[in-house]
């Protein structure tokens, strides 16, 4: 079914339909703002709460608690006047706050008075040896089956990486019958030492009991390895093994299925397009964007809520989109701000569900040899360019990620360098001696996805864009 | 690679993956359908050929490209499937007119 947009003109659109969306859509809608929701899934609620109205998993349990906290969002939205379209591709924003949207095949153009991009995290790349190969996939993508079709492993399963995520879905697998093998564990001794003084904050925060609960869940059933300092797939056309080194021993295990974790980052695709200033993150390791603390960014009227704001997890994505929502009300309509929840009590609650943030951060900060690749290692899964041929084009030249562009095509696949645009940014920095601040990112543009050639020329145009291209 | 759990009491659909009959479920994204059948679901490259699989499931990596109803380069992964679906798994890059 395909719906376009009823109206030209919103109050607010909101981009994204995971917590951080859901919430700052229904907020803003709830104080009398035409609101306008839009989202690329087929249904609500973004990757963590990934079809939560359409599940088949019925055990209320297997998905856990902190899952079915999405309902009431998607409730509470149902409930508004928000207008929301799904498999709706928004591929362009500028900074008039106009924004182009691709749903079922043909665009769509709405302006806006403020738009909250709620576009929210993706696995950060992990180009290991054979990573592209079938077989190997990310464990967001496991949890993504297991969600929205109660798909699980069935056959020879290895877990590898690090980070809260690669538990939960550990834990999910087994609760459902799935299988794992084995689960290789990459944190870095030394950073349990490193986040040591953060552990209080971490201990009092609700995500330790849980953490600690789930990892022994795991662990009574799967062999876990910790330590691994070294992991590659190979195979014939098709994942067949893993081979890791854990305490200076290498062992080789045959495999059907390898899923990988570190941990995620902010989607920037769109807000960079639409010029919204980010910086490197030297704790996250990834670009997040400049915002004040009601999440408006250096572009006027733009904000950004949830986890492409800075990963926080979804209890902050919630609470961000709100704080977002509220700041736009407050500037559109004052009047009806005092309907919301007080911003004084926004704050306290995202700065509760925040804690602990730096401890994870530290302790799962991912080891350099699983973020910066050598050799023969594909860094941009969509041109296929190694480690290798990046380095050879800095050798002769290339100074950063644009002009490794010319050089290689790095980024200028579909993915738009969502796979590879922070190994290629730290990858060069390391081999030029710089920051990956200094080294910076690409140049992104719309269409931050792509559309077909058909479906630009459909686009409606005025006599004047038909004069300002047409000769004569 | 993946099975389904019984508790999956969904209706079935039947979709066609390079004319032969494959049971999918309502609500499964041509991508999850692809990867619980026991079809041979590898694309090939644009570039060198190689052979690929979904990656991430959510839209971002473009390893899940394929050709349905007749339309290239399609993102199997946010595509529901229904029923009657032709999916023809894509071996290079987008053929012109489709």
């Amino acid at each position: 079914m395909t719906m376009a947009p009823k109206r030209e003109a919103y109050d607010v659109v909101v981009i994204g339909a995971g917590p951080a969306g859901l919430a700052a859509a229904a907020t803003s809608a709830e104080a009398g703002l035409s609101t306008l929701l839009l989202d690329e899934n087929i249904g609500p609620g973004g990757q963590v709460f990934r079809a939560i109205s359409s599940t088949p998993v019925t055990e209320r349990n297997q998905l856990g608690a902190d899952y079915w906290a999405g309902a009431e969002l998607v409730q509470a939205l149902r409930a508004s006047s928000a207008e929301v379209i799904h498999r709706a591709t928004v591929w362009s924003l500028d900074r008039n706050l106009d924004i182009a949207v691709s749903i079922g095949g043909a665009s769509a153009f709405v302006k806006a008075k403020r738009v909250i991009l709620a576009t929210g995290a993706l696995e950060r790349p992990f180009p290991i040896p054979g990573w592209t190969l079938p077989g190997v996939m990310t464990a967001g993508a496991a949890q993504t089956m297991l969600k929205s079709s109660a798909l699980v492993p069935d056959g020879r399963t290895v877990i590898a990486g690090q980070g809260p995520l690669l538990w939960l879905l550990a834990a999910q697998i087994l609760r459902l019958g799935g299988r794992i093998d084995r689960i290789l564990d990459t944190t870095e001794r030394g950073n349990y030492f490193a986040a040591l003084p953060h552990a209080f904050a971490f201990l009092t925060s609700p995500y330790f009991a849980k953490g600690l609960a789930m990892m022994r869940e795991v662990k009574t059933k799967v062999q876990v390895v910790s330590g691994v300092t070294d992991l590659s797939a190979s195979g014939d056309g098709q994942l067949a093994s893993v081979s890791y080194v854990a305490g200076g021993k290498r062992e080789t295990i045959p495999a059907d299925l390898l899923l990988l974790h570190q941990g995620v980052v902010p989607n920037v695709n769109l807000a960079m397009a639409a010029d919204v200033e980010h910086r490197w993150d030297d704790l996250q390791l990834c670009w997040s964007p400049v915002l004040d603390a009601s999440g408006n960014s250096t572009v006027p009227g733009i904000a950004i809520a949830g986890d492409g704001a800075g990963i926080g997890g979804a209890t902050a994505a919630v609470v961000r989109g709100r704080i977002a929502a509220r700041a736009a009300v407050e500037a559109l309509a004052p009047a009806t701000a005092a309907k919301l929840a007080p911003m004084a009590t926004l704050r306290s609650d995202l700065a509760k569900a925040e804690r602990g943030r730096v401890f994870l951060d530290t302790l799962f900060r991912p080891a350099p040899q699983f973020r910066i690749p050598s050799g023969d290692t594909i860094v941009c899964r969509c041109e296929e360019v190694t480690a290798k041929d990046v380095l050879d084009s800095v050798a002769i030249g290339a100074t950063g990620p644009n002009q490794l562009k010319a050089y290689r095509r790095t980024g200028m696949g579909p993915c738009q360098g969502r796979l590879c645009g922070l190994t290629v940014t730290e990858l060069m920095a390391q081999a030029r001696g710089k920051t990956p601040q200094e080294i910076g990112y690409y140049r992104l543009r719309a269409p931050v996805k792509p559309i077909t050639l058909a479906e630009l020329a459909a686009v409606p145009k005025t006599e004047a864009d038909v004069k300002a291209v047409v000769r004569g | 690679m993946f099975k389904r759990s019984e508790q999956d009491k969904r209706p079935p659909v039947q979709i066609f993956v390079d004319g032969v009959a494959v049971a999918a479920r309502q609500g499964d994204t041509v991508s999850a359908a692809l990867l619980a059948s026991s079809c041979d679901a590898r694309r090939s490259t644009a570039v060198s050929g190689a052979p690929r699989l979904p990656y991430c499931m959510m839209g971002v990596c473009f390893d899940c490209l394929v050709t349905i109803d007749g339309v290239g380069n399609r993102q199997g992964c946010l595509v529901p499937v229904a029923e009657g679906m032709q999916i023809e798994i894509q071996k290079g890059k987008r053929e012109i007119g489709r």
